[in-house]
């Protein structure tokens, strides 16, 4: 990523943040930020619709809220462990769900996450209904201590910029550029030699890690691991967040996402709580009928067109 | 106590019967989302909260406009039918050009609001609908009590996707409906109104699930998130048959729930996930599905 001066100040409005907002709710926004950028590897940058991610997301939480209550770990090796859990289970899930293509792998990829739904419900160590509460977050490398909300805030922030970064790399090596081809023209890119599913296998990994990168930070924030983050309408939250955001753009799910998230703060206090999952059909519905390219997406035609 | 091999046949063929009313309602589902995708190449995903409305449907027309099961089973799916049709004329059709996979996500959109509607003026515990008279009680079997509205379920089920099943594959009509799923523009040089016929296959795949919601309604509770359930296994019963035919959409959603009825009898714990399991497997071993065609 070159560093332009965008970018700087983008970071410091980032470090000053906390001294504007609620932390708990800028980490909210980062973590569902991260949580579409890794999305949108997927379908943004492969042309591959998961319909299942939440499953990640929630597996992340899950395994670090389990070690975190469980063992002595310190809070970035069980962040780690997460990521690497959700990882295995983006490999497993990758390797099946590729085979399929379109419509088909928006399908294969929500069944196989309504199968961990299932098992983490019935499952003896995930508090089936209640989920894991009171999850502690522990002393950072054993000696910052992160229930300090802005010391939280702070490595959270070092969190998302890794991810970010990660992916950003990607998208812009020779591995990204083949995975473009792919979205582009498949047939093409196979006839040229690629072997096509290995390349979108290892993109679906490295979406399923970050994304359990995610979640493990998530359950952190909010001590608590539960099947919200498991069931299909968090899949379909990040869909909108990526979609609203502007898919196939680096800055669209972060956007995406600080937009849901913020709806979602707004409506949940005041007497439009019931509303939410009304709204976000009808956010839905005109992204796909009259705003596809997305909030980023739209901002970058306008500046082509006057700047460009 | 009726056992063989120390099998309870009692409640072998209990979770037998539950089996196949799950699988009825599988099969009107994957049976109406197979019609939709044969034409329009898109997977409806308004289709749960579609056999949510007919649930509905049924009741409110019951409580509100006095009309009783049986006109509900017409009625409902005409309507249902005809809100297809809106649908897909004012909100698919304009983007019918599109990559398919933002007519998934529109009608994802519809789902949610549907769902979210639903649930904000009904609560999300469920409503119970009374099974008509005619079909109360049962009949006492050698080996089971069978209730007479299971049976009902079953034989209407059947009678619909049969007769669905012969007007596609051995009418004119159905004809014209496989020919414009091979070749719509040809069809359209033909003098065969195709944008015509695609809403209204639209409308027959909806109404199907509406029909699949009223005979619902007796049997399990109407709530709002009945649709969304059952929908995801219907998406993997599709995996598992794929899109290729419709007697196969059928077969494989009759199959899968006597499956599933199986394995609530032997390994009750496995009963949610077993479809998605049998989904794993036909991934790993014949990926196009059983009755799939594409490679």
């Amino acid at each position: 990523m070159k560093i332009s001066k965008f970018n700087i100040v983008l970071l410091g409005l980032a470090l000053v943040a906390p001294f504007a907002f609620y932390p708990v709710l800028l980490m909210k926004v980062l973590c569902f930020a991260l949580f579409a950028c890794a999305f949108n590897l997927l379908l943004g940058f492969v042309g591959l619709l998961s319909f299942g991610h939440a499953v990640f997301l929630g597996t992340g939480g899950y395994v670090t809220g389990y070690l975190m209550m469980n063992t002595g770990l310190t809070p970035e090796l069980g962040i780690l462990a997460g990521t690497i859990a959700s990882g295995l289970l983006g490999a497993v899930y990758g390797k099946l769900s590729v085979k399929r293509e379109g419509i088909y792998f928006a399908m294969v990829t929500l069944a196989l996450a309504q199968l961990m739904f299932f098992v983490f419900l019935q499952a003896p160590f995930t508090g089936g209904e209640d989920g894991l509460q009171g999850i502690p977050r522990g002393h950072l490398f054993g000696f910052i201590d992160l229930s300090d909300n802005l010391n939280m805030y702070y490595f959270v922030l070092a969190i998302f910029l890794f991810g970010f970064w990660l992916i950003n790399r990607t998208v812009h090596s020779p591995f990204g550029q083949i995975l473009k081809a792919i979205r582009d023209n498949e047939p093409r890119a196979t006839s040229l030699g690629y072997n096509v599913n290995d390349y979108k296998w290892a993109a679906f990994v490295i979406s399923a890690a970050l994304a359990g990168l995610a979640g493990s930070t998530k359950t952190l924030v909010f001590q608590l691991a539960s099947l919200t983050d498991v069931h299909w309408h968090m899949s379909g939250e990040v869909v909108l967040m990526t979609l609203l955001g502007g898919m196939g753009t680096i800055f669209g799910p972060v956007v995406g996402a600080a937009v849901v998230v913020g709806i979602q703060n707004f409506l949940s206090g005041g007497e439009l709580g019931n509303y939410v999952h009304i709204i976000m059909g009808l956010i839905f519905i005109v992204c796909v009928l009259a705003f596809r390219s997305g909030i980023v997406g739209e901002i970058q035609k306008i500046v082509k067109r006057n700047f460009g | 106590m009726a056992t063989f091999l120390g099998i309870n046949l009692f409640g072998l063929f209990g979770q037998l019967l539950v089996g196949l009313i799950n699988g009825s309602f599988y099969a009107l589902l994957s049976l109406g989302l197979a019609i939709i995708f044969g034409l329009l190449k898109i997977i409806n995903f308004a289709q749960g909260a579609i056999y949510m409305l007919g649930a509905f449907g049924a009741y409110l027309a019951l409580q509100y406009l006095g009309i009783g099961y049986w006109a509900a089973l017409i009625v409902v799916p005409l309507v249902v039918g005809l809100l297809g049709i809106l649908m897909e004329r004012f909100l698919i059709r304009p983007i019918a050009n599109e990559d398919h996979l933002y007519s998934l996500l529109l009608t994802f959109g519809v789902a949610l609001v549907l769902q979210g509607l639903f649930t904000h003026m009904f609560g999300s515990s469920g409503l119970s609908y009374a099974i008509p008279d005619a079909l109360k009680g049962g009949t006492k079997l050698p080996f089971m009590y069978l209730p007479n509205y299971r049976a009902w379920i079953i034989i209407a089920s059947l009678i619909v996707c049969v007769g669905t099943w012969w007007m596609i594959e051995k009418t004119k009509l159905g004809a014209y409906l496989r020919a414009g799923t091979e070749n719509p523009a040809l069809m359209q040089a033909f003098g065969i109104n195709v944008p015509l016929m695609v809403t209204l296959t639209f409308g027959f795949g909806v109404a199907l699930a509406g029909f699949a919601g009223v005979m619902a309604a007796p049997v399990y509770s109407v709530s709002p998130d009945m649709g969304s359930n059952i929908l995801i296994v219907v998406f993997a019963i599709v995996v598992i048959g794929g899109m290729g035919s419709i007697g196969g959409a059928i077969i494989t959603g009759l199959g899968m729930g006597i499956v599933e009825g199986l394995t609530k009898y032997f390994y009750p714990e496995a009963s949610n996930t077993v479809i998605f399991l049998v989904m794993v497997v036909v991934l790993l071993i014949k990926p196009a599905g059983l009755f799939g065609k594409e490679a």
